[in-house]
């Protein structure tokens, strides 16, 4: 293994290290390999927990709103009072009841992280696929940008941008999703390397098919299990970011209810309205958690076995 | 190694940095309408918007601006903050001193923490304590920086206990190692969002070399086995969380961002999202530019440490 691959592989939750090449290689699963190993990931404690617990944060984000006692903006007490008979979890430092705003602010993360999500998924997986299938100067030239994009931090990319053009809610699903992409595609590449040499490719060369025919028909049904462990990779870390640029300040405008935003507005008050802060981190904590559960309990399931052991 | 491979490496990091330097300049250029009416706002008088515009330079070639820019970052002169009018580098070198001495706490309790745990797992494999960490350090990674920085603030500061100031006040020109209360838990913070990551690799590259046929043949010759894990395996296993403590320090450069602004510490982090508040791009710019520097050197650093301790990559080049 040179350096470079330790690099490729050894990079984030520690996951992409574990996953690549492992894929059944069981020639009538060949076009499912998804389904076999969602079913496998099924079959594990922590991919339950994980999923439970998304299912139940993703409610509480969508229907929230519809069983909130007051509307997200309306003031319904005095400014970081306790939590009382009107305000259940008390109100925040403008006076606004901390349940309400809490029950609405889930969904704008939410959808962003999942657009960013795809984004970065697609435009990742392109880029790493067709830069395996190339293997010329194409393949030199897409993995330089990569470097390039590689050597900001993600949130640094993202306030770069956000400086420069505004707090646009398109423009941080955008960069977001443009954070993830390098990182997508090199995983994408070392999977798609392994299998752009076997036979198969080769046939469908030989029979004239076209070239991106191959690459979306014959590379990318059979890199579907470290495709799907980036999947959720990637969305654990869009929450993560998104959140985060809410949270400091450039994200969400005020007086939207957002859970990033809550914990910025009520921070200072944190001593006297401690519940302010605390619903909505817990809420993105238990976001990420469950994403990373499912995440990791692919991954095993992709593997086929236990992290660590034989493969 | 080689000197070829070396400067090859160099190279390549060089040209990455030009590159970054042109997407950063190009942020410049994105800014809708002009930079200066940006800054002034839209009922500055066209007067004020012109003495800035050519104050900022803005009448010349993008060329010309461009290379008056790089060639003012190459003799650390990073222009004027647009918010205060004082050079950025008064403006941040303090503020840089306070940022590495962040990363520096964070990462000499981090790295050996890490590394250890690492070992640790990896001996006790698929017994009850493994799997405990194992669970503990899933979850953790999962966190984002700023959920663990709230979470430590809640426990330690407010709610709890009240062993640690909620934010890291510093009088003006004090230097954060002059109070070092205040680095606590931001320090913890980075710890915490690091450890997991480095540690799960260290504990996968530990598993590998200790099934590994020297390890057994070290066993079978009676070695203590004191011995052969700190002799033998660890200095093998070590490689690959190399490479992963570097990317972690990189990463650092961009988690303090978040870690600095939660407990308001006054480092690059908070400056970076003040500048960005007050659309200073002469500071965003800096500080995006010394990140970047900061990611590109320890990739290179890595690669390097790597090619050294690995004989076989050491003798590759001839």
């Amino acid at each position: 293994m040179s350096t470079d691959q330790t690099v490729d592989t050894a990079v984030d939750l520690g996951l992409e290290a574990a996953i690549e090449g492992h894929a059944p290689v069981d020639e009538e699963l060949r076009g499912h390999q998804w389904l076999w190993i969602m079913r496998r990931a099924l079959g594990l404690t922590r991919t339950r927990i994980g999923l439970g617990i998304v299912i139940l944060m993703v409610l509480i984000a969508v229907f929230g709103r519809f069983v909130a006692p007051h509307s997200p903006t309306e003031f319904v007490a005095v400014p970081n009072s306790a939590p009382s008979g009107t305000a259940l979890f008390g109100a925040d430092a403008l006076g606004r009841d901390v349940f309400s705003r809490w029950l609405y602010g889930g969904l704008t993360v939410l959808w962003m992280s999942a657009a960013a999500t795809a984004l970065g998924i697609v435009v990742g997986t392109g880029v790493g696929l067709v830069a395996a299938y190339s293997r010329n100067w194409l393949d030199d030239v897409l993995m330089r940008g990569n470097d390039v994009l590689l050597s900001f931090p993600a949130i640094i990319f993202v306030l770069l941008a956000v400086s420069a053009v505004g707090p646009k809610l398109w423009l941080i699903v955008l960069t977001v999703g443009f954070t993830h992409a390098p990182r997508v595609a090199r995983v994408m590449r070392g999977a798609g390397q392994e299998v752009v040499e076997r036979d198969f490719i080769k046939a469908a060369e030989v029979v004239g098919e076209k070239r991106w025919r191959i690459v979306a028909g014959e590379l990318l049904p059979n890199v579907t299990s470290p495709l799907l462990v980036e999947i959720g990779l990637r969305m654990t870390y869009s929450i993560a970011l998104v959140a985060a640029v809410s949270f400091i300040g450039v994200g969400l405008q005020p007086p939207t209810a957002d859970w990033g935003l809550m914990i910025n507005e009520n921070r200072l008050s944190i001593s006297v309205q401690p519940w302010a802060v605390f619903l909505p981190v817990i809420a993105i904590g238990l976001l990420t958690v469950g994403t990373n559960l499912i995440t990791d309990g692919v991954a095993r399931a992709a593997i086929g076995l236990d992290r660590g052991g034989k493969s | 190694m080689s000197s070829k491979q070396l400067l090859k490496r160099i190279g390549l990091g060089l040209l990455t940095l030009w590159l970054v330097s042109l997407v950063v300049f190009a942020a410049v250029i994105a800014l809708p309408g002009d930079a200066a009416t940006a800054i002034l706002g839209k009922e500055a008088t066209p007067a004020r918007v012109a003495a800035l515009r050519e104050q900022l330079h803005l009448n010349d070639s993008l060329v010309t601006q461009y290379t008056q820019w790089l060639k003012g970052i190459l003799t650390f002169d990073f222009g004027d903050s647009a918010a205060t009018q004082q050079p950025v580098t008064q403006l941040l070198s303090d503020r840089v001193a306070n940022s590495a001495f962040l990363v520096f706490v964070a990462s000499i309790i981090a790295i050996p923490l890490s590394i250890l745990m690492g070992v640790w797992t990896a001996m006790k494999r698929d017994k009850p304590a493994d799997h405990v960490t194992s669970n503990v350090t899933l979850v953790l990674a999962a966190l984002p920086e700023f959920v663990i920085g709230m979470g430590l603030i809640l426990i330690f500061a407010t709610g709890l206990f009240h062993w640690f100031p909620a934010v890291s006040l510093l009088a003006p020109g004090e230097k954060a190692w002059e109070d070092p209360q205040v680095v606590i838990l931001p320090a913890a913070t980075l710890i915490i969002a690091v450890v997991p990551y480095v540690s799960r690799i260290m504990r996968g590259s530990m598993i590998e070399v200790l099934e590994s046929e020297y390890v057994t043949m070290a066993r079978l010759k009676g070695l203590p086995e004191r011995q052969v894990i700190w002799r033998h395996a660890v200095p093998n296993a070590i490689v690959p969380a190399i490479q992963v403590t570097a990317l972690e320090l990189a990463w650092m450069a961009g988690g303090i961002v978040i870690v600095e602004f939660v407990f308001q510490y006054p480092g690059i982090g908070a400056s970076l999202v003040d500048a960005v508040n007050n659309r200073d791009m002469p500071v965003v710019q800096t500080v995006t530019m010394l990140a970047a520097a900061v990611y590109v050197i320890l990739n290179l650093a890595a690669d390097l440490a790597t090619i050294l301790v690995t004989p076989r990559l050491r003798t590759a080049g001839r």
